[in-house]
């Protein structure tokens, strides 16, 4: 599978993540949002950041648990909630954030 | 036999070298589910399993995924007992400076940072086996 970026063909899973990392770019990013039905703002932005610094730093995405407890450490408890990354990412934070992120689906990804 | 859903103890027995085989990838990635579902999870890295968490290893020339930085993950998710066979290392030239330095912050502490490495003897090895409800060796 694969999605068309400026002419620029992006290949991805059966599940439309992206295959090479290197591919991402945040016109990329906007595009993944928009066919999760997501409109991106900066609150997105900051977690889909925090996820692609995680992933440089640990070559993994968080589980959602501890993506939870690393938000609250780093921007606060009124971030660092489910419910709050839920309002964000309906669809599963880890999950729906990750895809966006350009990573691979988190291990142990519930 | 313990209730579904109940926290079991689980023991991964690390054994083979990092890179060249897919075990001690497997394992990590197998770990890490376990923990993500809150269980009692402890890594024992013995023989050639130490090797594991030597610092800084380079696999670009291998070409496969370099999984090193991904044990400092560990304390992330609450996996702070990790175990190495301290005579599997002295038979290796190797010493703890030899070994990544992982720790994991203690929520009820003012998030305190701990080690999570502790050396064991082989008599420490067969207790620690002892007290296990799953072990899993890699």
């Amino acid at each position: 599978m694969s999605i068309e970026i400026n002419g620029k063909s992006i290949e991805t899973d059966e599940e439309g993540y992206i295959l090479n990392l290197a591919d991402w770019t945040e016109e990329i990013a906007n595009v993944l949002a928009k066919e999760e039905g997501i409109e991106m703002s900066e609150n997105h932005w900051e977690v889909v950041n925090f996820l692609r610094e995680y992933y440089d730093e640990y070559q993994i995405a968080p589980a959602v648990r501890v993506l939870t407890k690393s938000i609250g450490k780093k921007l606060g408890a009124e971030k660092g909630n489910s419910k709050y990354l839920y309002e964000l990412f309906p669809y599963g934070p880890a999950k729906q954030a990750c895809k966006i992120a350009g990573l691979p689906k988190p291990t142990g990804c519930i | 036999m313990s209730e579904a859903g109940a926290t079991k103890k689980f023991l991964y027995i690390n054994r083979k070298a990092p890179y060249g085989t897919i075990y001690a990838w497997e394992s990590l990635e197998v770990v890490l589910i376990g923990a993500a579902f809150e269980q009692d999870v402890s890594l024992l890295f013995m023989d050639d399993g130490v090797y594991q968490l030597v610092k800084e290893m380079q696999t670009k020339g291998i070409g496969m995924k370099n999984f090193t930085a991904t044990y400092a993950a560990l304390g992330d998710y609450e996996v702070n007992k990790i175990y190495i066979d301290k005579d599997a290392l002295t038979e290796r030239g190797l010493t703890l400076d030899d070994l990544q330095h992982l720790v994991w912050e203690d929520e009820n502490e003012d998030w305190a940072e701990k080690d999570s490495i502790h050396l064991v003897g082989r008599d420490e090895i067969a207790d620690l086996l002892d007290e296990q409800d799953v072990i899993f060796n890699f």
